[in-house]
């Protein structure tokens, strides 16, 4: 009797050690290679931005004409562009602000979107019409389009770059919210939520919420690869961020006259977007694997 | 065992891998079924019944499950060791399986009448005419009226889809049809309509069947013998007098005794303590000893052997012969020894026994009132 | 012993685009603190809409609801949150109706933290939830577990664990053990008991299953689509029915004993329609009895004998239909 019983006794040790919801899609996600090494390349991105100005070799607006145009070499790992400026400092600066764009733009389209989202979906009806349909017509006109026009009526700066994407987005993240939450409001704990008396804000706050963010992590994580696209297109455009500044975008729309002769001048700034963007979907694939409750045992 | 047997199975052991472990679905399982013979498999969620199933029709999910070891054998076949067309052509025409859900075992957007069809021109050569025509009269035997034939699943209800299922299961005359809870969606009326269809086809088609339940009612219906499953292994086997009069499985009689009953008047359930074992960390010995009331050292070091306790009538517990026939005696002497966390608890309750209740009194009462609400 | 709940002529009727379901048609009914009314009847009958619009879930299209004296047909909202200290209800599904996100423990505490019980004092709730735990029979380290890491029977102690969270008088149980095990759901049926006996809880059991129903209840209430068909002690109605649905309801119970031979009333003809059902009979087109009367008029609830009453127009006609006693009618078969 002992042996099982201790041996029962271990796995509900285990059990009791909470293995939460959170902590059992950590634990598939670990598994997953792909996502596992996007994460640790994006970390290492994050790292690298956040103290640009202490890993980049040289300030990113130093300008040197002796040096324009440099080839990769051991002064400039990745070359110098058309004014003489290092490109890795540049790259290392422009990942800020790419980072910084695709993350706040996500967050903004969350919260605007979450909200109207859950609004719609939990009280239905008119309200869910009026929201949705408004959606849709956002919807209607392609997301790029209506970045440029907004960045365009705007003044051309950080901010309004973040709205202007943000904007754009907003509708996707409604969409998503509101199917959540029209599925979990069928489930049975809301009524039961309902039956102990608990209050419309306490049931979408406590029940709806925590309850979606599943889908809105594996969106948000696909949507911010969009959104610095959007942010490097929009600077291409010349209606992002203005130079001096570097972005990893506007530094593409630099090399026009000079990418025949001098490639090595798109194809850095172009890897770092590849590479984003690229480590960005693989980890949300990931993370959907993770999270999707079909998989739970 | 006979020449007889259309089917039969021995040692099976089916195992799933998962990230936790290895699950062990079904232990050294041994059956046999003879031709025209039904068979109702019972047991709890988790004790292997569906495994077994899909093992008889190889169609176990590989990854993650495997099919250790053991022989299925099929009118004289092995199933185990045919290629995939060759089982392809058993399943259907030999054998046919009907699931639970009749909601989703039919094509959305396909006429019924076309679907049987369909299934009786994969395994007979016939034209598309006759193949239309003899799936109306399938439709006609399960009782639908032909002219449904060119009605899609949703024009239907629960009861009549799972007689098309069944329909379709039956289109090509199978020797052996396999039933996973094919009556458990569906409401007490319309069960008794698709239990009854299930075994006048038999009885009328010969076809051998295997029933798959947890409903000790429905067996009584319409099973001959009945195999009871507990944790991956066969625990009791018999003729349907042998297990429902003669019960000698400590689980088995636990499970006879946690039903209520519609004709007696007991006050109290008597449940079988604690909870089915995780399948992937069996106890040591016998898998129910945490759960008996009869366990000894003995059980928890090996593993009962099924022994043949009468003619036809095998057990596997070392404590078969302790004592007589039926579980009501059992219930009573119950002597409460686990020491399960949650149930221990209530079992103390359960012990104070039958407690005369004067309840009738008040409800006669409560009738008196309501004669005020309504027209006399 | 004073009636707890008193239901006259309710109605929930729900709009659809294919025209209004009548899914509960004027219902009577009440109930006895510290009893059982066990409701029965087949999927769609209305028995959960009933169930859910009794404790105010749903709003009634007519009728009363006199609970302890007090009309609660349309109560203010702070009426409607002192009554949900009164009435709870336990549900069918033990994996949809516990939040996945939440622990056992903050499941069971979430009422008293809306009700702020003890004023709102956070040790002494959750001590109140490790007691109530013990109560239902979950092991105390179970506390910080999720729903998801549970088998169905402990989970289902957890839905009732949060329904006596507030410790109410009347608790709705709908189909509470329908998706367990039968070895499970006979410890949470004695278990239901126990909470009864030692609370003086007043029950309305819904369920499919007329074993249990007869197990657990005082008094039965047959519905059929929306309407009581039928009403009696639970044992009477066992013994004699009066609506020939009951009849061929509990002729269709699967019986777990070898050699009982009794006459199954098969039912044929199309289960009629809830939406905007014409004032007939609604059993008509299945009843093997039905006259022409029944396609003309709408019978009403009936005594038909001391405490027993049926809704049909031909009660005396048709045969009172009797279950096999195994000690009068039992035959054992030969093999």
């Amino acid at each position: 009797m002992s042996r099982t019983s201790s041996k029962h006794k271990k796995t509900a040790k285990n059990q009791a050690s909470g293995t939460g919801y959170w902590a059992n899609a950590w634990f598939r996600l670990k598994k997953n290679k792909g996502a596992m090494i996007s994460l640790a390349v994006l970390i290492l991105m994050v790292l690298i931005a956040i103290f640009a100005d202490i890993v980049s070799p040289y300030p990113y607006d130093l300008q040197n004409a002796d040096h324009a145009f440099q080839t990769p070499s051991k002064q400039h790992l990745l070359g110098t562009d058309n004014f003489g400026r290092d490109i890795l400092s540049r790259i290392i600066h422009g990942g800020r602000i790419s980072l910084l764009v695709g993350f706040s733009s996500i967050i903004f389209a969350i919260i605007l979107g979450g909200l109207l989202g859950a609004l719609s979906g939990y009280y239905a009806g008119a309200v869910d019409n009026i929201i949705m349909r408004s959606m849709d017509i956002l919807m209607a006109i392609p997301g790029m389009l209506l970045a440029i026009t907004l960045a365009a009526a705007f003044e051309p700066g950080l901010n309004n770059v973040i709205i202007a994407i943000g904007v754009a987005e907003v509708p996707i993240y409604a969409r998503v919210i509101r199917s959540s939450v029209l599925t979990i409001k069928g489930q049975e704990f809301i009524e039961a939520a309902e039956s102990i008396g608990a209050s419309d804000a306490r049931i979408i706050l406590r029940h709806i919420i925590p309850n979606c963010m599943a889908p809105i992590i594996v969106q948000a994580t696909l949507g911010m690869a969009g959104a610095i696209l959007s942010v490097a297109a929009l600077s291409f455009l010349g209606l992002g961020i203005q130079p001096p500044t570097p972005e990893w975008g506007s530094m593409l729309a630099n090399v026009r006259q000079h990418l025949t002769t001098y490639p090595h001048m798109a194809v850095f700034p172009g890897l770092a977007i590849m590479i984003t963007i690229f480590a960005l979907n693989i980890l949300g694939d990931g993370l959907r694997d993770a999270l999707d409750p079909r998989l739970k045992n | 065992m006979n020449n007889n047997n259309l089917l039969e199975i021995k040692n099976l052991t089916i195992q799933y891998k998962t990230d936790n472990g290895l699950v062990h679905a079904v232990n050294d399982l041994s059956l046999s079924l003879e031709k025209g013979e039904s068979l109702g498999l019972v047991g709890e969620t988790g004790a292997g019944k569906t495994t077994t199933a899909l093992g008889i029709m190889n169609l176990v999910p590989d990854p993650p499950g495997i099919i250790v070891g053991g022989e299925i054998q099929f009118e004289g076949r092995d199933l185990l060791k045919l290629n995939k067309q060759d089982m392809r052509k058993v399943r259907g025409e030999k054998i046919s399986m009907v699931f639970q859900d009749p909601m989703t075992s039919l094509n959305p957007v396909m006429t019924v009448g076309k679907q049987i069809a369909e299934s009786i021109s994969i395994h007979e050569s016939l034209s598309r005419k006759e193949a239309e025509r003899r799936a109306v009269d399938v439709l006609e035997m399960v009782g639908i009226p032909g002219e449904r034939f060119n009605e899609y699943p949703h024009q239907f209800s629960g009861g009549m889809r799972q007689r098309v299922v069944i329909a379709i299961a039956l289109a090509c005359r199978p020797d052996l049809l396999i039933a996973d809870e094919p009556t458990t969606a569906l409401d007490v009326t319309i069960q008794a309509q698709v239990l009854d269809l299930i075994s006048n086809l038999k009885n009328e088609q010969q076809t051998s069947l295997i029933l798959i339940t947890h409903d000790l009612g429905v067996v009584a219906e319409i099973c001959e013998k009945v195999a009871i499953m507990y944790a991956g292994r066969l625990v009791e086997y018999g003729t349907l007098g042998d297990i429902y009069n003669h019960t000698r499985h400590p689980y088995s009689i636990g499970l006879f005794s946690s039903i209520p009953s519609v004709d007696g008047d007991e006050k109290r359930l008597t449940p079988i303590p604690g909870l089915m074992p995780d399948p992937i960390n069996l106890p040591e010995g016998c898998s129910f000893w945490p759960r008996c009331n009869r366990a000894t050292e003995e059980c928890k070091k090996a593993v009962p052997a099924l022994t043949e306790s009468e003619p036809g009538h095998w057990v596997r517990c070392f404590h078969a012969g302790l004592e007589g026939s039926s579980y009501k005696n059992d219930a009573s002497n119950k002597n409460e020894t686990s020491k399960q966390d949650d149930t221990s608890k209530k079992n103390d309750a359960s012990r104070k026994g039958p407690q005369t209740h004067a309840e009738y009194a008040d409800t006669e009462s409560a009738c008196k009132f309501l004669g005020s609400l309504v027209s006399e | 012993m004073s009636t707890l709940l008193e239901v006259r002529d309710l109605k929930k009727y729900f709009k659809t685009p294919s025209g209004t379901v009548h899914a509960v048609d004027g219902v009577n009914f009440s109930i006895e603190e510290g009893k059982t009314l066990g409701v029965v009847g087949e999927s769609g009958c209305g028995k959960s809409t009933l169930g859910r619009t009794v404790i105010r879930l749903l709003q009634p299209t007519a009728g009363t609801i006199i609970y302890d004296g007090r009309d609660i047909s349309s109560p203010s909202k702070e009426e409607l949150k002192v009554l949900r200290r009164e009435m709870q209800m336990i549900f069918q599904d033990p994996f949809s109706s516990l939040n996945p996100r939440m622990t056992v423990k903050d499941t069971i505490l979430e009422p008293m933290e809306i009700h702020r019980l003890y004023d709102g004092d956070r040790t002494k709730q959750s001590e109140a939830v490790l007691n109530l735990m013990d109560t239902v029979g979950l092991a105390r380290r179970l506390a910080n577990s999720y729903p998801h890491e549970l088998d169905g029977g402990r989970r289902q102690r957890i839905g009732i664990a949060r329904a006596l969270a507030l410790d109410p008088r009347f608790i709705v149980c709908d189909e509470p053990v329908s998706a367990l095990d039968v070895s499970i759901q006979a410890q949470i049926l004695n278990l239901m008991q126990d909470l009864q006996e030692e609370k003086n809880l007043t029950y309305i059991f819904i369920t499919h299953d007329l074993s249990v129903v007869k197990h657990i209840s005082d008094i039965i209430c047959v519905m059929y689509l929306g309407q009581i068909v039928e009403m009696c002690p639970s044992k009477t109605l066992f013994k004699q029915q009066y609506h020939p649905y009951s009849q061929a309801l509990l002729s269709a119970i699967p019986y777990p004993k070898v050699g009982v031979k009794r006459k199954r009333i098969l039912l044929r003809g199309e289960i009629s329609s809830p939406i905007d059902p014409k004032p007939i009979c609604r059993f008509a087109t299945r009843c093997p009895h039905a006259k022409p009367i029944c396609f003309k008029e709408e019978p009403t609830l009936v005594r038909v004998e001391d405490q027993h009453y049926a809704a049909c127009h031909l009660q005396k006609e048709s045969q009172p239909y009797e279950l096999p006693f195994p000690e009068d009618t039992v035959e054992i078969e030969n093999k």
